[in-house]
């Protein structure tokens, strides 16, 4: 396996060989617990294993919460109220299951936007950034999915809605929400077919973090310098990185303890801070609720879908050019799963010759900008479509795009990027002073 | 038929522009302290023991708390009656049985019954069905400091009423300014000395309404002081590991990080 040169396992009592010989699978622990990382990782590096908790948190809670709840549309809400009543620690299982996602939700932003400020998806990492896209996408759905198990009113609203985004496209679009919804409505059909994705899905994610992983233990950790570990030789590596056991695998415990601290207070004293009244109700398909709002994580892109309505210029464009197939609704529908796309296609849209956000004096402030705009366009989606908001709205969602698609590339060829060190020990040394070897 | 859809579409539209984020009218919820509000607020038992004879005596004329074991009014950190007293209490409801195909007197381990009224909404998660807290802007992030206001928001429909009433569609509708778009079809349900406590505490109309308002929390919310507990034993025990593992990680990195370059 190509890679930063370091020392491998080497069987050495006879049992071990015998394994060794046979499956090598204490060789891949071994190389995956020892691998050579960076040692100037700051403080942005630790959401990764946040998000490993969260998988393997929400997956522990889901199968003891499974055994519990009864898929049917007459009988799940009760059962979540069974759940937190009368089931032992159900209450906290059910709190720590929702809550859950928001955690994995907040880390999985503050991962991505790392990445986008590093340039973590630039050669050779791009594999390691898609699989992390698609991870994302899967978590999407399994989130969206999973809301609508309680069978609240925003469970089933919700649901009708984003299904009801698949029936905007032209000519397939009908037949393929009947088929999403297993019926002509959001009904019980569709319930069973979500309990059955969400308890699938999350096992796909894990799959596809140990390819996330594969990739990025294949081309090595990127760094707030982006500069490459030295690979020359082994001794060379060595002036760049520590072994990931102990040294960052200690630093990572700790920031998740300090996560896990503020995620405890929010589910013991707040755990509906972060839900929606509503989902209290019990889904009525007769009573529409006035505003149907997504959970937070989603606001961004539901903000982006709702931005576009009928009388901006480039939908009446698209209307006109397509001959009516683009109308609003479906225009809305490509700008959300779109604004998504160009995030996932950044390691080609991005020109600069400089890998870390860090060296590039003008890109610091597009990036920032950038954050604020995924803030501005949350808090939009939270609100009803309407003045001002739909105005906002339409200003966020056209960063967004031009971040991606104008900003990037061009910077790449406008902006004369600052020095960055010449190696990581460099970095590592001008922040803690010159080199001192430990004693032994 | 239509009336139905009429009526549950009022009131949906009511009731969801209450948990909407920025209503266009924006329905008053009046801050009330609660015992039980912050981490370390606690169910007053004797609030909801009096709760639950307003309850039991006005609300459960019409809705119902079907989620709600009657058993669980023995539970520490709710209620907390004694065994004979919730057994004497459940036999005051009917129950349908469907193994005797008849009626019998509730026990212990039924739930309350449903509501009697097709438009009274079940009050089991009322409490946290509602929110009273929207601002600032309609970012929710006062919730944070003052809670979602779901029991702040009951004591002021209970509290809210004008007096003033109009007929629409055939309804009575009641002036209210704690209910989105200031009309609600229920009538004042209390008016003050509604109840004859037996603690002698007042009864007068807001105590009465904070009362209720307090056992529709513990209804919405009964693991709620287990919950607390949970979390702050979870807490204190991630600070202690976090100190730890800060030390911990500052021991094992010592060796490569010298003095801060800034420091020197």
């Amino acid at each position: 396996m190509a890679g930063i040169p370091h020392d491998h396992y080497e069987p050495k009592t006879g049992a071990e060989k015998w394994v060794h010989s046979r499956l090598p699978v204490i060789g891949l622990l071994y190389d995956t617990l020892f691998i050579p990382t960076p040692k100037n990782l700051n403080w942005m590096w630790i959401w990764g294993i946040v998000l490993a908790f969260c998988l393997a948190l929400q997956i522990a809670t889901g199968i003891v919460l499974v055994m519990h709840y009864t898929p049917h549309v007459d009988l799940a809400f009760a059962s979540v109220e069974h759940i937190v009543r009368d089931v032992n620690g159900g209450h906290m299982l059910r709190y720590l299951h929702a809550n859950g996602a928001s955690l994995f939700f907040f880390a999985v932003y503050m991962h991505i936007f790392r990445g986008l400020y590093y340039g973590s998806y630039k050669a050779p990492r791009e594999i390691t950034w898609i699989v992390g896209m698609l991870i994302y996408l899967l978590m999407m759905a399994t989130g969206f999915m999973g809301y609508v198990l309680p069978w609240g009113q925003m469970s089933f609203w919700g649901a009708t809605v984003i299904t009801g985004l698949f029936g905007a496209i032209p000519l397939i679009g009908e037949p393929i929400q009947t088929w999403l919804l297993g019926g002509p409505a959001v009904d019980n059909a569709t319930l069973n077919r979500f309990f059955s994705l969400h308890y699938l899905l999350p096992f796909v994610i894990a799959g596809l973090v140990i390819v996330h992983i594969w990739a990025f233990h294949t081309t090595g950790n990127n760094n707030p310098t982006g500069v490459e570990v030295r690979r020359g030789s082994k001794a060379e590596a060595e002036k760049d990185t520590l072994p990931f056991w102990p040294y960052f695998v200690i630093k990572d415990l700790f920031a998740l303890a300090v996560v896990l601290a503020v995620f405890f207070a929010i589910v013991g004293f707040m755990p509906n801070f972060l839900g929606h009244p509503d989902n209290y109700i019990e889904a009525n398909p007769l009573a529409t609720p006035a505003h149907i709002v997504p959970e937070w994580y989603f606001l961004p892109f539901y903000a982006i879908l709702r931005a576009f309505t009928g009388d901006v210029w480039i939908v009446m464009f698209a209307n006109w050019i397509t001959a009516g197939i683009v109308d609003a609704k479906f225009f809305g529908v490509l700008a959300m799963f779109g604004a998504i796309a160009v995030m996932a296609l950044v390691p080609w849209l991005d020109t600069s010759s400089v890998r870390s956000g860090r060296f590039r004096p003008m890109f610091k402030w597009w990036f920032a900008l950038l954050c604020v705009d995924f803030v501005v366009l949350m808090w939009c989606g939270a609100m009803p479509a309407e003045p001002p908001y739909s105005t906002i709205s339409l200003i966020g969602a056209t960063y967004w795009f031009a971040y991606f698609l104008v900003i990037l590339p061009l910077l790449g060829v406008i902006e004369k990027p600052t020095t960055p060190p010449a190696t990581i020990e460099d970095d590592f040394a001008s922040h803690y002073g010159p080199k001192s070897k430990p004693a032994e | 038929m239509f009336k139905t859809i009429t009526l549950s579409a009022i009131a949906a539209l009511a009731l969801s522009a209450g948990a909407a984020f920025a209503a266009g009218e924006e329905a008053h919820t009046e801050d009330t302290d609660f015992s039980f509000e912050g981490p370390f607020g606690a169910f007053d038992e004797h609030q909801l023991q009096r709760g639950l004879q307003v309850y039991t005596e006005v609300c459960a004329a019409c809705h119902g708390l079907q989620y709600v074991a009657i058993r669980t009014l023995a539970d520490e950190g709710g209620p907390h009656l004694p065994e004979d007293q919730v057994r004497a209490y459940a036999a005051n409801f009917d129950v349908f049985d469907a193994e005797l195909d008849d009626f019998r007197p509730a026990t212990p381990n039924d739930h309350f019954p449903k509501s009697n009224v097709s438009n009274a909404p079940d009050l089991s998660l009322m409490a946290k069905a509602r929110a009273g807290f929207h601002g600032p802007y309609g970012t929710g992030i006062n919730q944070f400091f003052k809670g979602i206001g779901g029991p702040e928001h009951i004591v002021s429909i209970l509290t809210g009423y004008t007096g003033e009433t109009k007929e629409q569609a055939g309804t009575t509708f009641y002036e209210n300014h704690a209910f989105p778009g200031g009309w609600i079809s229920m009538p004042p349900p209390l008016v003050g000395d509604d109840v004859t406590y037996a603690d002698g505490h007042s009864a007068d109309l807001h105590h009465e309404a904070e009362d209720v308002a307090a056992f529709l929390m513990w209804a919405a919310e009964p693991k709620m002081m287990a919950r607390k507990h949970t979390g702050f034993a979870a807490v204190l025990f991630l600070i202690i590991l976090s100190v730890l593992l800060y030390l911990t990680n500052k021991r094992i990195w010592a060796p490569y990080k010298g003095k801060h370059k800034a420091s020197t």
